[in-house]
């Protein structure tokens, strides 16, 4: 068997993505976790009788802490396979890649390990987010001076 | 009519990140990346406010807010400062997200051990 054909056997008995079960599953999670926090952050206003914008920003950092949270006991891994997309675009995905690569390469010690792998997987989205975010502003400023 | 917005502005933004995430070969950080400049390129052009007003929470959960409050920090900053404040404001408003992650996430990292 030369390799071509190899490639091909693989490509046949590889399983397939059911892409349009893992779209519908994205879809629903992602819609719920929007649906729930929106009654929260109308639960919380009409309770603590506080302004819209700090309501968002309680969601967020509960959603940070109970990602983090259930990424260190060890089972928010298995729920980012089985609901993807749907953890991984709302801020959940964020707070799960730092915990979960400060916990990985939380043995080779405090520096080189925790501290120099801290943002491994979520630096890509503070950097690229941080340089579009100042060039944008940039432009806004010279458009409008 | 809010809340239906709230579950339908996530759960499009979700299925379009895997729809991407299954036909390409871009990972997961490729995804939020993309999201979060195109999060900010929204918010340059005024898009965002409205998508927040009109779907609340649904909005400000997703990655793309993240790119929406570090253009809206710089453009506050600017208005405050000139053109250094883009520099001091451009982290203000996203602090939270960030602050709460790194300290959490180190928090939690000491007390727990890793799982295989």
């Amino acid at each position: 068997m030369n390799k071509e054909e190899y490639q091909k056997l693989i490509k046949a008995k590889k399983p397939k993505e059911p892409k349009l079960k893992n779209a519908l599953i994205a879809f629903f999670t992602g819609g719920f976790m929007g649906f729930f926090c929106e009654i929260l952050s109308k639960l919380l206003i009409v309770w603590l009788g506080i302004p819209k914008s700090f309501s968002y920003g309680i969601i967020c950092f509960l959603l940070i802490l109970c990602a983090s949270f259930f990424t260190a006991l060890g089972f928010f891994d298995n729920l980012i396979v089985k609901y993807k997309c749907g953890l991984i675009i709302p801020t959940t995905g964020f707070a799960h890649s730092v915990t979960s690569s400060a916990l990985e390469y939380k043995n080779d010690g405090m520096i080189t390990g925790l501290g120099s792998n801290f943002f491994k997987l979520a630096g890509s989205v503070i950097l690229y987010g941080i340089v579009s975010a100042f060039f944008l502003c940039l432009l806004k400023v010279i458009c409008y001076a | 009519m809010i809340y239906l917005n709230a579950f339908l502005l996530p759960a499009f933004t979700c299925m379009i990140g895997q729809v991407i995430l299954d036909n390409t070969k871009l990972t997961a950080g490729h995804i939020t990346s993309i999201f979060t400049v195109f999060g900010a390129i929204l918010s340059f052009f005024g898009i965002y406010p409205i998508l927040i007003e009109k779907a609340g929470a649904g909005a400000t959960i997703l990655i793309s807010n993240f790119g929406h409050m570090l253009f809206i920090g710089g453009m506050q900053g600017y208005n405050e400062q000139g053109f250094l404040g883009i520099f001091a404001g451009l982290l203000s408003k996203s602090s939270l997200a960030i602050t709460s992650a790194v300290i959490i996430a180190f928090v939690f990292s000491i007390l727990f051990k890793p799982k295989n």
